[in-house]
């Protein structure tokens, strides 16, 4: 049984370390989507977010490292808004356009800074925060309230950002702007200047999603280690149905999934393990296929705006 | 009088008409291109690097000669060709395939696994049925996402996504385990028989029967676009599919499936042509992101099968040229990624302007996400 609980517990542990990226990208792009803007780009800004986290980590240690991570991730938001918001270029091209640039010029600069070989960079990382009496409890104590900050950030940020979207003013206007543009605009709302504001919280948050990978989950820097977690952030969007907390559950679901091939692995070394790794990408499809028909996305998404004469 | 003759010579010198159409919407690709390369240059220098020994060396490695320019440029512009056919002619019916990566692979897959299957085939049986093989595979990784889309609603942008790190890590999984090569050292599938591999098109140089395909098909989807019925309803239902609708004629759902399933089996032709013109067998990472450098391609073409010959070969070239950048100049060849990435960014920039004085640029048709 002891040993039960403890697998559970290391389980948990994965679990979570793995979830927290795509509940942080998750919250930021849910509030872009509100806004009405999709940015495909968010895995441009989370490799961003963990290379500017690796270089300020070496600079000035773990803690500027995470905000060097989120400005790297918001400075590349700010280029794809800059084209799919000021430019009203459309925003799945931009997207994949900020993303395949994003990916080829950390490359560029991690190479040109630490060699083609890319030797493995050693990171120190975030110091976990032992939340005091919480973390003695049996069992969840360490796994819940011994954590970086990250963890907490995502836990907190979850119900933090559906009060702001659904019980406050400023909420009510962003939701405005991404159901109703004209509308908005009509009631003297700034559109492009809240999208715009959206879409660099998108990015700072895909930014902070990286330096978690570099220094909270792995310690090092590698090229493309996003490894698509900006996209599967996306798709966790659409599965919490725009909504905050939605977002942080769907992302505890896919922390799971990949969680699990540890487990598995641990238990049986002979499967096959890339069919493990495919295993959060499946099911993410299944649950797009099975739970999408229950929800709608805010009207005016992927919608360029203002509309020019002669558009759809 | 004066005024007049100089109104005139305006009126004379004003493109107009079809050439002049033409002409404008040529230049929209070259002046996208001469910003991408100032642009590009400037970040070169910003990197330590010397624009101009960059540039020096990518020219001389993609069109130094001719040997470079067909076994180089020409070999890699032939996956971009096929695949950047196969995003356009999905893009033309309005839908958003971001998956032509993970199409090529079940393409590969499929064509390889087929291959390795059925040695004692002989060459035209086993050639047609890889082929068939293969776009039937690209295909069926087109159906997943839309079938969500038609059926269920699901913007097929995320779901290519996704289905593309399925189909990675599907190859990753064959080459390690049922299709691993017989010898079992390495993780990639056996050689394929002779009688599946290409032919080269001209004797001497590495260029392979594929690129011909390629032109084949560009050639082909150009007349069918703009010359049958059922390429007038792919760009309608693309242009605007509540006016294909309210025709009463056209079922745009219909029309995006076929064109969508069209463009995953053009795909992955493009995977399975790489594997029997070049590589001859399947391993794990055969292609560096063609499937999203297609997107480039076809939107340099203005997703038009003709230019997409043209700007396929640019892209090949650039593909080419960054291997001899990097060997020569010692700039890593991340530098082109992020260089096709600043094209697509500055061809977003002009459409823009082009799409105020027309009203026709793709930078407006999207409408579909999440």
């Amino acid at each position: 049984m002891a040993a039960d609980a403890g697998v559970f517990a290391s389980f948990l542990a994965a679990a979570t370390t793995l979830a927290v990226p795509l509940a942080l990208a998750g919250l930021g792009e849910v509030v872009s989507e509100r806004a009405g803007v999709i940015n495909i780009g968010l895995e441009g800004s989370m490799i961003w977010g963990a290379l500017g986290a690796a270089l300020a980590a070496l600079a000035a240690g773990p803690y500027a490292g995470l905000a060097g991570g989120a400005a790297a991730g918001a400075a590349a938001a700010l280029v794809f808004g800059a084209f799919a918001v000021r430019l009203n270029a459309n925003q799945i091209i931009a997207g994949t356009a900020v993303t395949i640039g994003s990916l080829g010029f950390t490359g560029a600069v991690f190479q040109s800074r630490f060699g083609a070989t890319g030797l493995a960079l050693e990171l120190e990382t975030v110091s976990p925060w032992k939340l005091p009496l919480l973390s003695e409890l049996p069992l969840l104590g360490p796994v819940l309230f011994n954590r970086a900050p990250t963890f907490y950030a995502a836990c907190a940020l979850a119900p933090l950002l559906w009060w702001l979207l659904f019980r406050t003013k400023w909420g009510l206007a962003l939701r405005a702007v991404g159901e109703s543009p004209d509308a908005a605009h009509a009631a003297g709302l700034r559109v492009v200047r809240t999208r715009m504001l959206a879409v660099l919280f998108a990015g700072l948050m895909a930014g902070l999603a990286g330096a978690h990978l570099c220094l909270v989950h792995t310690g090092t820097f590698s090229e493309n280690m996003s490894a698509g977690k900006g996209f599967m952030a996306v798709a966790v969007v659409v599965l919490g149905r725009w909504n905050p907390p939605g977002v942080l559950a769907a992302a505890c679901f896919f922390g799971a999934a990949e969680a699990l091939q540890f487990v598995l692995q641990a238990t049986d070394a002979d499967l096959p393990y890339p069919l493990f790794l495919a295993l959060p990408y499946v099911l993410s499809l299944a649950a797009l296929a099975g739970w999408f028909g229950r929800s709608r996305a805010p009207a005016s998404l992927a919608l360029p705006w203002p509309r020019l004469p002669g558009t759809p | 009088m004066a005024a007049l003759e100089a109104t005139r010579m305006a009126q004379t010198a004003r493109l107009t008409g079809r050439t002049g159409r033409m002409l404008r919407s040529a230049g929209q690709p070259v002046l996208a291109f001469a910003a991408t390369l100032a642009v590009a240059a400037a970040l070169l220098a910003l990197g330590g690097h010397s624009p101009a020994g960059a540039f020096a060396a990518l020219v001389q490695g993609a069109f130094g000669s001719w040997n470079r320019f067909v076994s180089f440029t020409l070999v890699q512009a032939t996956p971009l060709l096929l695949a950047g056919l196969a995003v356009a002619w999905a893009f033309r019916a309005g839908a958003w395939n971001i998956g032509a990566e993970g199409q090529l692979h079940a393409g590969a897959l499929a064509g390889v696994a087929l291959a390795v299957s059925w040695p004692e085939a002989g060459a035209p049986a086993l050639l047609a049925a890889t082929f068939l093989a293969a776009a039937a595979g690209g295909a069926a990784w087109a159906l997943i996402p839309i079938a969500m889309k038609t059926r269920l609603g699901v913007g097929e942008v995320i779901t290519t996504l996704l289905m593309n790190f399925v189909a990675l890590f599907l190859a990753q999984f064959l080459v390690q385990g049922p299709l691993r090569e017989s010898r079992g050292v390495f993780n990639m599938t056996d050689e394929i028989p002779a009688a599946a591999q290409l032919p080269p098109l001209i004797p001497g140089t590495r260029l392979h029967v594929g690129f011909l395909v390629g032109l084949l098909i560009a050639g082909g989807l150009w007349a069918y676009l703009s010359r049958t019925p059922g390429g007038f309803r792919v760009r309608v239902a693309g242009a605007s599919p509540r006016a294909a609708a309210a025709s009463g004629r056209i079922d745009p759902a219909r029309v995006v499936l076929r064109a969508f399933l069209a463009s995953g089996a053009v795909a992955g032709l493009a995977g399975w042509i790489q594997v029997a013109g070049v590589t001859k067998r399947m391993y794990e990472g055969l292609s560096p992101g063609w499937g999203y450098t297609a997107i480039a391609v076809a939107l340099l073409g203005r997703l038009h099968p003709g230019a997409i010959v043209i700007s396929a070969v640019a892209f090949g070239a650039l593909g080419a040229g960054g291997g001899a950048m990097q060997r020569e100049a010692g700039i890593p060849a991340a530098w082109v990624r992020g260089t096709e990435a600043l094209l697509v960014l500055a061809l977003l920039a002009v459409d823009r302007g082009f799409r105020r004085t027309s009203g026709a640029g793709f930078g407006s048709a999207g409408r579909r996400g999440g």
